[in-house]
């Protein structure tokens, strides 16, 4: 699969056709970090939808990380080519999302933690292999439904995300196939592999939740996707002859937090590593 | 390859119709009689280049979750994703000579086959991704056109491939330290520190001097290799030092000077002590690539056998 290295163009946005809602208190709006915001004729989102953007676009961002992380250690050299893929098409999304809201690079590389506003699932640590892959089956199977509602434009607040989601859903079908037939193959692999993949998918269970938290903004409420998305995951567990594992969901600390920026302590030591050298050259351009 | 007729019109013997083939620049297919020292010396040298394609990933891949803008972070993820890519093709490609990827990997990883000796050297500062693009991947480019027209088909095949990918990477390097150099002062300093670093070890992936280069006599008559290491290594020096001076670096050798009467480049020599050094394990990063190499496969061993676990289960069930 060929993949350009100019994936995060930002896509052009008719003005007008947003219902920018009113700014959320705590929202991730960028700011004195975004020098065009609020000027006359800037395209970008503000308020509610940048906010949204803002939270997609770290979801998408973190996740790319993570898998970038992969690169040179995959079990064969074809997973080093489809997770270095679903990297690329995630950190797509991300540029288009978070140039919506302002600029992609002070946006990724100079705010703190606190300010970041993707959910917990996606910042968790790949671990072993089944892990990486219980953590994208859960996210790409949640992405797919929702970009898929958000392509239809149908709802005046998800119409500034309409053509990123109509290019996203093509990606995220694909990354949700790859994280299924993988699934099948731990699954219903052997019993090594079996085991493995069944303690992914419990060690994550609880950060699931979260993807179903309202995303002001956004024009779709995640809720609605719950039942779809259960259904969808109890099927391709049930076929790789896995359970769908048990025990809360949400709590205090998972429902919603990292859309309120309260992350996991491994989020913070991913950050330094992702933002240090941008950090330590201030006003650089690469 | 078309058969050769002799005189009577009858078939010639294997080695005539091979050595014809070759004499008349046509291709040698994977079905096709070869010289079992042929095959061997293809066999070694595709999966060296295969290996050094996977190795390769690790210096830049170490860069990857602290790339600088998002911009530079999605062009070196996709050109890591294109080394492994061309692994693959390589792999395949050697595996039309009757061997297999796992056997080509086990050696690797008994280090009983090598990667280019480049890769053993770290890098330090993220302007070494730029000087690898333009430097190394630059001297791959070097190397790697001629491979195009190489004997054995699949493997020129690949090159074609590959070298349109390795140009572009290579661009992308000289760009990615263009603006460094234009940059800060901080930013210019990082990029003159890693062709400084980079400079010399670039010039040794051509290989030993002509001197002392062991497989060059029999590679060229068979028509793999196209020119002499020191030939390409001239190429090179001749096409890195106007660009240099474009990107406003330095290159760190007080030899070096036009020769108007050779109409090259002259450049100092060569520390060949330390390439022999690197080829015998001891570079700066052996021990970590090739480490890192074993531990990814033994750490995937368990993914590997429930995929096979998997793919039997079906076939008896699709059956």
């Amino acid at each position: 699969m060929t993949t350009t290295s100019e994936t995060g163009t930002p896509e052009t946005r008719n003005s007008g056709t947003a219902t920018p809602g009113t700014a959320t208190p705590g929202s991730a709006a960028p700011g004195s970090a975004t020098p065009g915001s609020g000027t006359a004729g800037d395209d970008r989102l503000t308020g509610a939808a940048a906010a949204a953007a803002i939270a997609l676009g770290d979801d998408a961002l973190v996740l790319s990380h993570r898998l970038g992380e992969w690169a040179g250690h995959a079990p064969v050299l074809e997973e080093d080519v489809a997770l270095a893929n679903i990297a690329l098409d995630l950190l797509g999304q991300a540029r288009t999302l978070l140039s919506l809201a302002g600029d992609e690079d002070e946006l990724a590389y100079l705010r703190e933690e606190r300010d970041f506003r993707n959910i917990q699932l996606v910042e968790q640590p790949n671990g072993d292999f089944a892990h990486t892959i219980a953590r994208q089956l859960y996210f790409s199977t949640w992405q797919e439904l929702l970009h898929d509602r958000l392509a239809r434009g149908d709802v005046p607040e998800s119409a500034p995300f309409a053509p990123l989601a109509a290019k996203a859903v093509k990606e995220v079908a694909y990354h949700r196939d790859h994280a299924e037939q993988w699934t099948l193959r731990l699954g219903d692999g052997t019993a090594e592999s079996r085991e493995r993949m069944q303690r992914g998918l419990d060690a994550l269970w609880r950060f699931t939740g979260e993807l179903f938290q309202p995303v002001d903004g956004l024009g779709v409420d995640p809720s609605s996707l719950e039942a779809d998305w259960l259904a969808r995951i109890a099927a391709v567990l049930d076929r790789a002859t896995l359970s769908v594992p048990e025990g809360p969901r949400r709590n205090g600390w998972t429902a919603g937090a990292g859309r309120q920026g309260l992350h996991t302590e491994p989020f913070g030591r991913m950050l330094a590593e992702m933002q240090h050298l941008h950090r330590s050259h201030p006003g650089a351009s690469w | 390859m078309t058969a050769v007729l002799d005189a009577a019109g009858g078939a010639s013997a294997p080695a005539e119709v091979f050595e014809a083939a070759v004499a008349a620049d046509e291709r040698i297919e994977p079905r096709d009689w070869m010289p079992d020292a042929y095959r061997a010396t293809l066999v070694r040298q595709m999966a060296q280049h295969a290996h050094s394609e996977i190795i390769g990933m690790q210096p830049e891949a170490n860069w990857i979750t602290r790339a600088p803008s998002l911009r530079r972070k999605a062009i070196l993820m996709a050109k890591v994703q294109d080394e492994a890519g061309h692994g693959l093709y390589l792999y395949s490609a050697a595996e039309t000579l009757g061997t297999s990827r796992e056997e080509l990997l086990d050696k690797l990883h008994a280090g009983r086959q090598r990667y280019s000796s480049i890769f053993n050297y770290p890098t330090l500062t993220w302007a070494d991704v730029g000087a690898i693009g333009w430097l190394v991947d630059g001297a791959a480019i070097t190397n790697q056109v001629p491979l195009c027209r190489c004997s054995y088909g699949p493997y020129a095949r690949a090159m074609v491939r590959i070298c349109k990918e390795e140009s572009f990477h290579q661009r992308q390097g000289y760009e990615l330290l263009l603006a460094l150099s234009r940059g800060t002062e901080a930013q210019h300093a990082m990029a003159q520190d890693a062709v400084d670093r980079w400079w010399w070890p670039s010039l040794m992936m051509f290989g030993p001097p002509d001197s002392e280069s062991s497989h060059s006599d029999q590679s060229m008559a068979w028509k793999i290799k196209r020119h002499s290491n020191d030939e390409l290594r001239q190429r090179f020096v001749d096409i890195c030092v106007p660009q240099a001076e474009s990107l406003g670096l330095t290159l760190p050798d007080p030899d070096l000077r036009w020769n108007e009467q050779r109409g090259h480049y002259d450049f100092g020599p060569i520390d060949w002590d330390e390439f022999r050094e690197v080829l015998r394990g001891n570079g700066p990063c052996n021990e970590e690539r090739i480490s890192q190499r074993r531990r990814a496969h033994e750490e995937g061993a368990w993914v590997r056998e429930a995929a096979a676990a998997y793919a039997a289960k079906h076939r008896e069930a699709d059956a």
